[in-house]
């Protein structure tokens, strides 16, 4: 179900937005209507549709539109032309009435410089929504007093803004977005004022939150791996225009144009592949079916010291190094008894960027299990190649 | 430069006396009695109470609102204005410096809440605000005394236009002064201009507002010595009775008596703002 629908938005600032726009619909370019007119197109025929429950991005530098496209969804800034949907109604031709009952109910929004009233508590503050809409004081300070605790701020209900350090005052911001129960999340460069630990802190705590509630969050940020990170889908904004949809794979493997590709080609790749993306299928010996001497063959095959071992359900026992498995064969012990057991496992979403200290200190290949099932392994080598040269040529045998 | 006569002198003359006067008058005259009842009734209460019980009352509030160096100097202050036999003379300037306050306060921030909030509203206050600020204040003094008659009427009218644009602009740029997201956040949790105006725009310009507020009553109190011309009573009477009979001790203690009343109600509004911005 489409939550919010943009269709062809776009917003000229200036005296004669409609004689701007006539000239945009016959195809001039931005920078002549600015020329000759003095107006400027901040928002150029948008189109986008952002999913029920899904985490869009949308990425752009500074002076792209991105700030200016968030507002136009809620129409704290008025669009010159175009519609946004939201549930499927039309924003743009509400009513003063109809557009402050659907901000009440369905968008709550999250600033970059917070925006919080520092004439209020925290508690104040995140019950404000609720307070405008004329819920009784009882019932609006439990159900901020929730929220407050679903953004971890227990505790500094009575404190004031000021008293709170940046990404404490993001938290009552995102707590006040929370405490109405509006479906959608408009999010504008919300971590974009903190520092970079704070941030990622937040980064992750969004998401945790997100899988808790099942928002709908439309998240403008002008950095790209925070929207690599967060975005299901990601809108790359230049000039007013969305140059690119897609998610974050799509956009990194096939740029759309020379802009994206120069943009996502300084992408510290570390963080956006992970270690299923470098993995590589394992030589496996199958404890129940063969004994030592069996595994010494296949380790003499693959030209390797030590072979994983798994059972007939491909669930993960352990490590057999060659040493292992002569004593073993010598001794006529099981397998089972000279497995090296706490190898250490690693989980497919683990992105390359962990793997460097992991990979650096284990004398063995990395396991990738995930339920207990061995998917693959990753070496120091595949790390390492997988940061030089993407995933595709990595994964490719 | 004589190109062309402009009859502004005689034109303004018989605008004043063929239809200000004749048909207005009436109009002017129940305003008049309005306030003099008004101003009359706090000087009255002011000069009735006991001195004694408006010294405590005012040591109290100094002190609440500045601190004890404050409460200390209202003391010494009252025992001078008593000492000199001033006491009733400064009731009736504070009864006038309080009334006008007052009108211009009640005028002044409706007004400058609108030109904060409207450009066409701003556009037409803005030169008006310019015009009673830059007016010689005689010159507006002698229509009052045509329309309000002699007395502390016309002293409050001549005050409050005198008076009022400080309360006006300092309430517009406070409400401008309010930051553009906390107004933006406001919105977007679907605030109506109402909501946005009393929870948000004017708590956070309150200290602005009172800073108004205080620069009002300072102009109010040095316009009471020039009233005192078109026969307000108060402590510019006795100030002008020192000038004209060339009594030098007459204008001094008279004028101690201002400066007394002048730094407590400073204080007093100051300590409002401060109040304000915690």
């Amino acid at each position: 179900m489409k939550k919010i629908e943009v269709n062809n938005l776009t917003k000229i600032f200036g005296s004669h937005p409609q004689q701007g726009l006539k000239r945009l619909m016959n195809g001039e370019q931005k920078e002549s209507i600015l020329a000759e007119t003095g107006m400027t197109v901040g928002v150029n025929q948008a189109s986008f549709s952002v999913e029920a429950g899904e985490f869009f991005v949308i990425m752009g530098l500074s002076g792209s539109g991105k700030s200016t496209l968030i507002r136009l969804v809620n129409r704290l800034i008025e669009p010159t032309s175009g519609e946004v949907l939201i549930d499927g109604q039309n924003i743009v031709e509400m009513g003063k009435n109809e557009l402050i009952e659907t901000r009440r109910k369905k968008l709550g929004m999250v600033f970059q410089q917070f925006g919080l009233f520092p004439h209020r508590t925290v508690l104040q503050n995140v019950a404000y929504g609720l307070e405008i809409q004329g819920v009784k004081k009882e019932e609006r300070n439990k159900r901020a007093q929730q929220s407050i605790e679903d953004v971890g701020l227990h505790g500094y209900e009575n404190s004031y803004p000021k008293e709170l350090s940046g990404g404490m005052q993001q938290r009552v911001g995102l707590a006040r977005a929370l405490a109405n129960d509006s479906d959608i999340l408009l999010m504008d460069e919300a971590f974009s004022a903190l520092d970079p630990l704070i941030r990622k802190e937040m980064q992750d705590e969004l998401l945790n939150l997100q899988n808790k509630l099942g928002k709908t969050i439309l998240f403008i940020t002008h950095d790209l791996d925070e929207a690599l990170k967060l975005g299901d889908r990601i809108a790359i904004m230049k000039n007013g225009e969305i140059v690119q949809v897609g998610t974050a794979d799509e956009i990194l493997e096939n740029p759309a144009n020379e802009y994206v590709s120069n943009f996502v080609k300084d992408v510290d790749r570390s963080k956006v592949l992970m270690a299923s993306h470098v993995m590589k299928k394992p030589a496996v010996h199958m404890a129940d079916k063969s004994g030592a001497l069996a595994a010494v063959r296949k380790m003499e095959e693959a030209g390797a010291s030590s072979i994983f071992v798994v059972d007939k359900d491909n669930n993960f026992k352990g490590l057999l190094t060659i040493d292992n498995a002569i004593n073993a064969y010598k001794e006529n012990l099981p397998i089972e008894n000279v497995l090296i057991e706490d190898i250490h496992e690693i989980s497919p979403e683990t992105p390359l960027n962990d793997l460097f200290g992991v990979a650096v200190e284990a004398k063995y290949p990395l396991a990738v299990v995930e339920n207990g099932k061995l998917l693959g392994i990753v070496s120091r080598v595949s790390i390492l190649s997988g940061l030089v040269l993407g995933k595709n040529e990595v994964t490719t045998p | 430069m004589n190109y062309f006569t402009l009859p502004l002198e005689e034109g303004t003359n018989r605008f004043v006396d063929d239809w200000l006067l004749p048909v207005t008058g009436e109009f002017f005259d129940s305003i008049s009695e309005g306030l003099r009842t008004f101003v009359d009734g706090v000087t009255d209460l002011l000069i009735a109470a006991p001195p004694e019980l408006l010294v405590l009352i005012l040591i109290i509030i100094s002190w609440k609102f500045s601190g004890k160096g404050l409460a200390l100097f209202a003391l010494l202050g009252s025992l001078y204005l008593g000492s000199v036999d001033l006491w009733e003379a400064a009731m009736q300037t504070v009864a006038i410096v309080i009334v006008s306050t007052l009108i211009s306060v009640i005028i002044g921030i409706p007004f400058g809440i609108l030109a904060a909030t409207n450009k066409t509203m701003a556009s037409v206050v803005r030169p008006i605000l310019d015009f009673m600020q830059t007016l010689p204040s005689f010159v507006y003094l002698i229509p009052a005394i045509l329309l309000f008659g002699l007395g502390n009427v016309p002293a409050v009218i001549a005050t409050f236009v005198f008076a009022t644009p400080p309360a006006v602009r300092m309430t517009t740029l406070g409400i401008q002064q309010v930051p553009a997201d906390v107004v933006e956040a406001s919105k977007a949790f679907g605030s109506t201009k109402w909501q946005l105006l009393y929870k948000v725009q004017l708590p956070l310009a309150l200290p602005s507002i009172m800073a108004g507020v205080n620069q009002t009553m300072m102009l109010a109190l040095s316009m009471a010595v020039i009233a005192s011309m078109i026969g307000a009573p108060g402590l510019g009477s006795v100030v002008l009775e020192g000038i004209s009979t060339v009594n030098v001790g007459l204008g001094l203690t008279g004028g101690l008596g201002i400066v007394v009343l002048a730094i407590i109600m400073d204080r007093i509004t100051q300590g409002l703002v401060r109040k304000n911005k915690k």
